[in-house]
């Protein structure tokens, strides 16, 4: 029986989301009946599998030995000074196989696929790096493999197409609506409700239905769980603030989730600023959008006055999505994260700023992180600790900054 | 007694089946739909489902998003599907008209007062593709507080258990989705569909109409001698598509179509058959 007490403490905010995929008003299953019955099986699934320890065993030695985990947690020690505040500590998921995080998904969500019979896999992409690391874990596994882009995507992004291709996937250009991530999303569905039997679906972040949010949220959390760690074997203590960028959110989620019940911690989220928010031209729902349902989940949206969803803008085809999970939406307006958004400019001179100062190139979705990074730092005392994390690598960004600056590489 | 409960009802009487189809609101442009709307209850038309154009129509194929594409180039919105439902109904006051849809523009509208707007521009039944029973307590109620039918989509993934929950919470009609895939696609399997329609009749109480993959006469005169409604969609987007700017040829053609489907369909039922 539980005492008074214990009846009013607030929930752990680890504790979502509920047995229907919700996160306070946000998450749940939105999605045509047809697909109702897999994504239950899908849960069952995989409510079963994280509980058994082969499963998880398997897990392990595939990010351990395949992936590279754990990854570092570096004092980022010249920048740090240089900013003249807090100490930067970057946790360096870009030194991941395939150079960003989004493998840690990937890779537990294609053992899911295996241990329920599927043979096919399909997901989405953006900027072609959740494309890649399915399209790698697909290769390992010898399941086929789809992958949809949209058109205007694969221009930015030929590289990334060209490597998804060397894997043995299949690239599907499409060519419907804005022809990016949130249009190569809608087909993936339309494809996985037509091919449901033997297909499995790997969304690339945390959004879509119940239980992609919690699933791809424990993949990732990884993240978190190391950092947590090892910053108190650096450092002998927790730190004081934790920023990632946010387009899904996975890799800011997989971070903040570990964190999540030390309310001493705080944590910042930082969205694709574009031109600016008062432009209208940006991808940061969380800072300037509002509570609707795309995509499977309820969330918060850029869409106009009549529920449509409207076009986005970031020079980082990772955060160029109109959505973000759900669960960023409740810790939002539950106050324990706080959303920002940095803009195309400050992202990229966060980009330069690292390149640098510390001899790493980061990915221009990561830059966003460490642009707020720039801003926080100062208002810290020298003995406060910041975490950001270095979701990925920026060579895939490199044309992009070339071609922004008028270089031609 | 809704105006689709009362159709069924007048249908069953007569032996007869409901034809359904399906245009996207503002296809090509916002001037044809009203007048196709009367062009198709003329050419047989049992009740008209009326698309609600989105702009990420995720359970649709090729042909309805590219109908939603056309009809959002010129901001067709749901107020906008509102008022030409409204312009429909001082001209017919008998024939139901079915709003399908995505959740988002009802959610931004506010579900009250999208009931509130439905029921007074003489909307009959809601259908929200993205919307299961599980999550839409709050939209259905206020639907059928103002006299409206939530419509709930049947597949052929949907468990038993399942179709016997969304029949409880759904009035007018079942829509059985009648092969696993979007719409517009060729995959119909009639011997298959005839067979589960059976099967959910012996659950639900319901009618059930069958939509997704009808393409032409025979195939919905096949259909409806199992199913109490047929439901064609791409079949007759197709024709808008190819007679975009030309408002009277796509009158014409859609009109034929449908007469055809009309005359199949009534030439294939058992005389008198009430059941």
């Amino acid at each position: 029986m539980s005492t008074p007490t214990e009846a009013m403490a607030p929930p752990h905010f680890t504790d979502l989301p509920d047995a229907n995929g919700h996160f306070g008003p946000y998450g749940g299953r939105f999605v045509a009946e047809t697909l109702m019955e897999p994504i239950e099986e899908l849960r069952q699934a995989y409510e079963t599998l994280k509980q058994d320890p082969d499963f998880q065993a398997e897990l392990d030695r595939d990010l351990h030995y395949y992936v590279g985990r754990p990854s570092p947690l570096y004092h980022a020690e010249r920048w740090s000074n240089h900013l003249g505040g807090a100490q930067i500590y970057l946790k360096r998921e870009d030194l991941n196989h395939t150079g960003a995080h989004k493998i840690n998904n990937t890779v537990g969500q294609a053992l899911l696929a295996r241990h329920m019979g599927k043979t096919r896999i399909i997901g989405e992409t953006g900027a072609g790096q959740h494309g890649v690391a399915t399209a790698t874990v697909a290769a390992r596994l010898g399941l086929e493999c789809v992958i949809y882009m949209g058109a205007e995507d694969m221009k930015r992004q030929s590289s990334n197409v060209y490597r998804m291709r060397l894997l043995g996937a299949e690239v599907v250009g499409v060519e419907s609506g804005s022809k990016t991530l949130k249009d190569a999303l809608n087909e993936a569905m339309r494809d996985w409700v037509t091919n449901v039997d033997n297909t499995f679906y790997i969304i690339g972040t945390v959004a879509g239905p119940h239980p992609y949010p919690a699933m791809v949220r424990d993949f990732q959390a990884v993240i978190g769980r190391e950092a947590r760690q090892q910053i108190q074997e650096q450092a002998g203590r927790l730190p004081d603030a934790l920023i990632a960028c946010v387009g899904g959110g996975s890799n800011a989620i997989g971070l903040f989730y570990p964190f999540l019940d030390d309310s001493e911690v705080a944590l910042y989220g930082v969205e694709g600023g574009g031109d600016g928010i008062d432009t209208g031209r940006h991808a940061a729902p969380l800072c300037a959008g509002r509570p609707g349902v795309l995509h499977g989940n309820r969330t918060y949206l850029m869409e106009d006055n009549d529920g449509l969803i409207t076009e986005t803008h970031s020079i980082s085809a990772g955060l160029d999505y109109p959505g973000v999970g759900p669960e960023h939406a409740w810790l939002k307006d539950s106050g324990r994260a706080r959303y920002v958004a940095v803009t195309d400019s400050e992202a990229l001179q966060g980009f330069h700023d690292l390149t640098r100062m510390e001899g790493i190139i980061p990915a221009l979705e990561s830059s966003h992180a460490l642009a707020y990074a720039t801003k926080l730092a100062p208002t810290m005392a020298p003995d406060q600790i910041i975490i950001v994390n270095l979701s990925g690598r920026g060579d895939k960004d490199i044309h992009t900054v070339a071609a922004h600056e008028g270089i031609e590489v | 007694m809704s105006r689709i409960q009362a159709r069924f009802e007048t249908l069953r009487r007569a032996g007869r089946k409901a034809l359904i189809p399906y245009v996207t609101a503002g296809d090509p442009d916002p001037d044809t739909t009203v007048p196709l709307m009367h062009a198709m209850v003329e050419a047989g038309a049992d009740i008209i489902e009326l698309g609600v154009p989105f702009s990420d129509p995720m359970a649709d194929g090729p042909v309805i998003q590219a109908a939603c594409e056309r009809a959002l180039k010129h901001h067709v919105s749901l107020r906008r599907v509102l008022e030409m439902v409204a312009e429909f109904r001082r001209d017919n006051d008998e024939i139901p008209v079915l709003l399908m849809g995505y959740l988002n523009p009802i959610e931004a509208m506010g579900s009250a007062e999208f009931a509130a707007a439905a029921q007074q521009a003489g909307v009959d039944g809601v259908l929200t593709v993205d919307l299961p029973p599980e999550e839409a307590g709050e939209l259905a109620d206020e639907l059928k507080g103002h006299g409206i039918d939530p419509i709930f989509l049947l597949s052929p993934t949907t468990t038993d258990a399942r179709v016997a929950r969304i029949a409880e919470q759904a009035s007018g009609f079942l829509y059985y989705v009648s092969f696993k895939g979007v719409t517009g696609a060729t995959r119909l399997d009639v011997d298959a569909v005839a067979e589960k329609v059976g099967h959910l009749k012996s659950i639900a109480a319901l009618p059930i109409g069958v939509g997704f993959g009808i393409r032409d006469a025979e195939s919905a005169a096949r259909v409806s001698r199992a199913a109490d409604a047929v439901i064609v969609g791409s079949a007759l987007v197709r024709h808008i598509a190819e007679s975009t700017g030309h408002p009277e040829t796509i009158r014409d053609k859609v009109a034929e179509e449908l007469r055809a489907m009309r005359a199949a369909m009534d030439a294939t039922q058992p005389a008198a058959a009430v059941s």
